[in-house]
């Protein structure tokens, strides 16, 4: 992933950190609730909500389980339609093509459409030092750019800064920007006027995509500003980095997902714009376009039955606005471009578990479900961290050749989470310990194996009832 | 090149192992049971009625106009903008564009170039269809809409369509669209939300979206 993230601490430090800017705290607190409410109020509007997202998931799962049907099916129909298909199998592949293409063109700048995908695989950098200038156009993107900052939020990428901060940046930065004020509006402007001269000469434009058709070999991009239509469609050749996971099967695929995406994410009914297009079109838009399909892990992630579903995420960030932990901490301290509950599930599956960082995310979470509640494609982003930490646990022990008491008590908790009859068990002998050693409302540590466990964590102790018990005794 | 397709659709394949062999893509059940919107038929009083405030929430301005009003209320609009140089697509309804004045009238011949298009005060287009519950055009090329720079590019957008061409709900509008050329669709003015999460309109696309009904 994006170079600009190497060396991030892991979770704990890097949240520590974050716990201590009381600035931050203030801005993620205002912003999140703000697009909580109009999320919450968008998806009432629609009585069919439940039934859109079943579909939104099932769709994904027949995709992902026949994932190389429909991506030789895409290949054959942008082909058909004037596109060429490129695949990069990993980050540096994918830079090397890109870099490539521009190359050719005899370019030395490049307009982008704001696309995790390429922040991903860090092109910016890979263009920067090819000599390739490459100007975001996202009004997010280019406060991050320009403060040289890195992303903290899936769709708002400067969530982290307010508008004091960003009218500074502009003043400092932008020479169009003048002495422009702190209103939303008027800093929309001065982004404008800044951009308006590289859409109209642009020859190269960059961007990612939210959906490929697989049936038609349609690429789709949704947004706000109209920065995405100008990258898409006055210059004269189009790159688009597209993550393997993106494909959906068919066009009437999208009458789903189009009403999922846009209430989830920006809490709007329908974003301003969406763009569509098939491979080429004589006299509307570019002469040539390169569709580059990434892997970058996505296979990897594929292998794992349970970890597959991540795949299924279509980067709305409703996941990120109703997490605790994420409204507490921001987003760098997941030390990836994908932060919140999403990216603690899908980072180390993209990346892998050997480093510190992703061995930590799993446990950035309460597990208090509140993601898997508003995930419009149903992951069940709970069940993945559960699992995941596990498998953390596990390598970790494989290393130490025995198991350490952690690997001991996730095995243990996994074997009686997934059977009722033993939950029920174990919350029994919980409560009658409950009884035994938590005098001040905590269990503290605890002798023998259970150190390895309690070492770090208070817990509360057990209820004398488990609500299994509550339930039974009171509803006879 | 051919050694990165073969190898990441093999792992692919490999990471799959668990799906049985003779399963098909249709044989993983989707369940449709969400609203089609197909019952409400298009272009009725009460969709169409949706569709204008559904789309003025998000900024646009929306009124139903009379057939025969139409071409009167086009050049009016246009006028009180202030708009010297107004683009018109081929194929634009010509009793819509009747009543403006002839040297104000240019078409994409050439065709224009950015900047050009960037000089030109409007643009006066039709749309393919419209969606009443999200407030939403659809521009797909067809006659009277031009390419999709045209209704990017000058900073005002007025919109002339028929009722009928209103649908209710998303799916259904899919369904009368063609993916196979370019489509654009529209929900209001350019807008961001990129600070602190307020919506505020007017960035790189038309900051002025005006759309005549014609019913």
């Amino acid at each position: 992933m994006s170079s600009a993230f190497l060396g991030m601490p892991p979770f704990p430090q890097a949240a520590r950190r974050a716990l201590a800017d009381t600035q931050l705290r203030r801005n993620l607190a205002g912003a999140t609730r703000t697009i909580r409410d109009k999320r919450a109020e968008v998806v009432r509007e629609l009585p069919d909500w439940e039934e859109l997202r079943e579909a939104g998931r099932a769709l994904k799962e027949r995709t992902l389980r026949h994932l190389d049907h429909y991506l030789l099916q895409l290949e054959e129909r942008v082909t058909a339609a004037g596109g060429q298909v490129h695949w990069a199998r990993d980050a540096a592949e994918a830079n090397r093509i890109v870099t490539r293409l521009v190359q050719e063109t005899g370019e030395h700048e490049v307009v982008k459409v704001k696309s995790m995908t390429t922040q991903e695989i860090g092109l910016n950098e890979a263009l920067g030092s090819a000599g390739i200038t490459a100007y975001e156009t996202d009004l997010a993107e280019l406060i991050v750019q320009l403060g040289e900052d890195l992303p903290s939020h899936i769709l708002v990428p400067a969530i982290h800064r307010n508008r004091a901060e960003i009218r500074d940046l502009f003043r400092r930065e932008m020479a169009e920007a003048g002495e422009v004020g702190d209103e939303p509006a008027e800093l929309a402007e001065a982004a404008r006027r800044h951009l308006r001269r590289k859409f109209l000469r642009a020859k190269v434009g960059i961007s990612g995509a939210n959906f490929l058709v697989a049936e038609t070999g349609t690429a789709v991009v949704v947004e706000s500003e109209g920065n995405g239509r100008m990258c898409l469609t006055l210059p004269e050749t189009l790159i688009s980095v597209v993550g393997i996971e993106k494909v959906v099967p068919t066009w009437q695929d999208l009458e789903v997902y189009l009403q999922l995406l846009p209430r989830s994410s920006t809490g709007e009914r329908m974003n301003p714009y969406t763009s569509t297009w098939t491979g080429i079109e004589d006299g509307d838009g570019p002469r040539s376009f390169h569709l580059v399909l990434l892997d970058a892990g996505r296979s990897d992630t594929l292998a794992d039955p349970i970890g597959r579903q991540a795949l299924n995420c279509i980067r709305c960030s409703a996941c990120l606005n109703v997490c605790p932990v994420y409204e507490r901490t921001g987003g760098h301290a997941y030390g990836s471009v994908y932060p919140g509950p999403i990216g603690a599930v899908l980072s180390p599956q993209l990346r892998g578990t050997g480093g510190a960082v992703d061995r930590s995310l799993p446990f950035a979470s309460t597990l208090c479900g509140a993601c898997y509640e508003v995930c419009p494609v149903k992951i069940d982003i709970p069940e993945v961290l559960v699992h995941l930490r596990a498998r953390v646990v596990e390598e970790t022990g494989e290393r130490r050749r025995t198991p350490s008491p952690e690997a001991l008590a996730m095995r243990a908790a996994r074997w009686v989470f997934s059977s009722p009859a033993r939950l029920a068990a174990a919350q029994r002998v919980a409560a009658l310990g409950g009884r035994a050693v938590g005098s001040r409302g905590r269990v503290g540590r605890l002798p023998g194996p259970l150190a390895g466990w309690t070492d770090a964590r208070d817990a509360p102790a057990p209820a004398r009832e488990s609500f299994r018990q509550w339930w039974k005794r009171t509803h006879r | 090149m051919n050694a990165a397709r073969d190898e990441i659709l093999a792992r692919v394949r490999a990471a799959l192992a668990d799906v049985p062999e003779p399963e098909r893509p249709a044989d993983v059940p989707v369940a449709r049971q969400y609203a089609t919107g197909a019952d409400a038929p298009a272009g009725v009083q009460e969709t169409v009625s949706l569709f204008v405030e559904r789309l003025a929430d998000y900024g646009a301005s929306v009124r139903t106009v009379s057939p025969a009003q139409t071409g009167t209320e086009v050049a009016k609009t246009l006028a009180s903008w202030g708009a010297e140089q107004v683009l018109v697509p081929r194929r634009f309804p010509a009793p819509w564009s009747a009543h403006l004045p002839a040297a104000a009238v240019l078409g994409d011949e050439g065709p224009l170039s950015a900047d050009d298009l960037d000089a030109v005060d409007a643009v006066v287009t039709t749309a393919a269809a419209a969606i009443a519950v999200t407030g939403t055009l659809v521009l797909d090329g067809g006659p009277g809409q031009g390419r999709r720079a045209a209704t990017l590019v000058p900073d005002r957008h007025l919109c002339v369509l028929r009722a009928e061409q209103v649908v209710a709900s998303v799916p259904e509008a899919l369904s009368r669209l063609d993916p196979l050329g370019p489509l654009t669709f529209v929900s209001g003015p350019s807008a961001t939300s990129d600070i602190e999460l307020e919506r505020v309109a007017g960035v790189h696309g038309p900051r002025t979206l005006e759309v005549l009904v014609v019913r």
